[in-house]
């Protein structure tokens, strides 16, 4: 992102007690910056600052360089799309969408223009005197988002925009939203806990554990280097913090049992090593050929996930490892097993911690 | 008798017997039931049907008929007007004393509507302490006048209006006018366009109860505004009058009201008896 022309520019302060927020933001115009983190990491704290319905205990808020740090919400170039979308149910869906052009003044034929324009362009022409409890949940989003954008917001604000979609409208409902975003000349921050939604959506993710910023960069680069263990928990990556001298990795493990690794770049300090579960082997006897990366572990469960299965092992590391349903029928696994998990060096990403 | 459930006897099933309705509370809930019951069966059983219709088509009858219903319909508009900014400020807005404020207004609540009317007479009389500014400079006095039959209501029946507005209020999710003003909404267009149509059922059943308890207000409204026929004389007033001359015309003002409180019973059973 270039430091220049950021179409949001906020450092958010918010203390309360037992929790505070403090994180900046940098969004660039037609750009798309996802939160991402677990429940309670202060995700959404963030975005009602933005919108100016949780006053700030410290920092600003610039939109195209304007301070609106002290605006109302009313008052803030901003559209928001709510988790549960929060349509009014006494007005009709053309009604929803012209709300906000009659409130900053539009006449009432010309905020009704506006908004059939935007409803006809989300494809939801047929339903605009419709009641949105008619709707289905996937129809009542876009609604949500045609009202958000009909106010021509500089910064759009998306609270979990596919939560309350079952999991079979989301994947439809998220390539039709990657298209809106596209198209949106503003800035546009969304929240979500669903690592996918963010790689999906957002041009860079920005990860808040516990009211902080813990990682922050590209979809991409965020997934295959993790740097914490949610992270690494949330894009289904095995993730190790240890200390590296040339190509071995000592393992920050339980005393005693310290795992070491061996990686293809030498290294020096203290740094993260990560592989992807499908880089693991399974062997029920000790391999051949010495590879350098073998440890015996304890089956602890088996998950099934269509024709792949995850193994998880414990012992001198936890390790997630992805087979096939053949593969596990062959080695015959069942937890309490003892095993011999393999990954070449080749696979495991090692960056400084 | 204490009895148990016979072990032959069907159960329907998949429903769990919750066992017999112990005998004290069933006999006091029998008797309480009774109790309240009772004087209504009394009323329709000493009505004189006969004459009924043209009783109810009296002067006097319809006079007092049309004077309560103006009055309380005028009261209930009057409260409505200032017990839903009431009830908004109570429910939204944070400023310090507001339990204070709030207790104060449901002292008229339990208040003996009686005290209400002194009250009233204290401050809004010829002498009172505003009512005598109202008189040197208007002419005007309010006591025993046909706006003073609407000002007791008001004092007695808005609160049920406020207390009614405020509960539905703070159970509307608050999210929604949130919402509204992300999209540029003012406070006032918030509640206009969002807060009100949102309440509007809650809004509904508050003016029913206060319209009903306005049509029924007797202590205030003859302590403030007297009893005279045609002017200040309502129903109650003139139940209360007729007892004593011809009980007949006293029984029939009585059906009339009773009919009305069914009346409302009916336009609020979703909200009271229509519960589980």
């Amino acid at each position: 992102m270039t430091s220049g022309k950021a179409v949001l520019d906020a450092h958010l302060v918010v203390r309360r007690p037992g929790f505070g927020l403090d994180v900046r933001l940098r969004v660039g115009p037609g750009r798309v910056l996802a939160l991402l983190g677990p429940n309670g990491a202060g995700k959404s704290t963030a975005l009602r600052a933005l919108a100016g319905l949780l006053p700030l205990s410290g920092g600003h808020v610039l939109v195209d360089g304007v301070d609106v740090t002290a605006e109302p919400a009313e008052r803030r170039p901003v559209g928001v799309v709510f988790q549960d979308y929060l349509l009014f149910p006494h007005l009709s869906v053309v009604e929803n969408v012209a709300f906000g052009p009659r409130c900053q003044g539009m006449p009432a034929r010309r905020a009704r223009r506006l908004a059939l324009d935007l409803l006809a362009e989300m494809g939801l022409d047929g339903c605009a005197a419709a009641r949105p409890r008619r709707l289905s949940g996937g129809q009542q989003q876009r609604v949500a988002l045609a009202r958000a954008l009909a106010v021509r917001p500089r910064l759009l604000l998306l609270d979990e925009p596919l939560a309350a979609l079952d999991a079979h409208t989301r994947v439809s409902v998220r390539a039709q939203l990657r298209r809106r975003l596209a198209a949106f000349a503003g800035a546009t921050v969304l929240v979500t806990h669903d690592p996918l939604e963010a790689m999906v959506l957002a041009d860079r993710v920005l990860v808040l554990e516990d009211g902080a910023a813990v990682q922050e960069g590209a979809p991409a680069e965020v997934a295959r280097r993790p740097r914490t263990g949610y992270v690494a928990r949330l894009v289904g990556v095995n993730l190790y913090r240890g200390r590296a001298a040339g190509t071995r990795v000592r393992l920050a493990g339980p005393p005693g049992a310290e795992a070491v690794l061996t990686v293809a770049e030498p290294r020096e300090g203290e740094v993260f090593a990560a592989f992807p579960p499908r880089a693991v082997a399974l062997y029920r006897d000790r391999p051949g050929g010495s590879p350098r990366n073998a440890w015996p572990l304890t089956v602890d469960g088996v998950e099934h996930f269509g024709d792949q299965v995850r193994v998880h092992l414990t012992g001198a590391l936890e390790v997630s490892a992805d087979i096939t349903a053949a593969a596990l029928a062959e080695l015959a696994l069942s937890p309490g097993l003892r095993v011999w998990a393999v990954v070449k060096a080749t696979e495991v990403e090692c960056y400084p911690a | 008798m204490p009895v148990s459930t016979s072990p032959e006897r069907e159960r329907r099933p998949g429903r769990p017997s919750a066992g017999r309705v112990p005998w004290p509370l069933l006999l006091p809930a029998l008797l309480g039931l009774g109790f309240l019951v009772l004087p209504l069966v009394g009323l329709l059983v000493r009505a004189p049907w006969p004459t009924l219709g043209r009783r109810l088509l009296s002067a006097e009858v319809r006079d007092a008929l049309v004077l309560s219903l103006t009055t309380a319909t005028a009261a209930t508009a009057v409260s409505l007007l200032l017990g839903v900014p009431l009830a908004w400020l109570l429910a939204r807005t944070r400023f310090p004393g507001r339990r204070v404020v709030r207790a104060l207004v449901t002292v008229p609540l339990v208040l003996p509507p009686v005290v209400g009317g002194v009250a009233l007479l204290l401050v809004l009389g010829r002498n009172g302490l505003l009512g005598r500014y109202l008189y040197e400079w208007t002419g005007y006095s309010l006591p025993f006048t046909t706006a003073g039959v609407v000002v007791a209501q008001v004092f007695v029946a808005m609160p049920f209006l406020v207390v009614g507005v405020e509960g539905a209020l703070r159970g509307t999710d608050r999210r929604y006018e949130e919402a509204a003003a992300t999209l540029g909404a003012s406070r006032w267009t918030v509640f206009r366009r969002v807060t009100l149509p949102m309440v509007a059922p809650g809004v509904l059943a508050g003016a029913v109860l206060c319209w009903s308890r306005a049509l029924g207000e007797f202590g205030a409204t003859i302590m403030f505004a007297g009893n005279f026929p045609g002017r200040t004389q309502t129903v109650p007033l003139a139940v209360y009058l007729a007892m004593q001359r011809s009980p007949e015309a006293a029984i029939v003002l009585s059906l009339v009201l009773l009919a009305v409180s069914v009346l409302v019973l009916v336009l609020l059973r979703d909200r009271w008896t229509g519960a589980p």
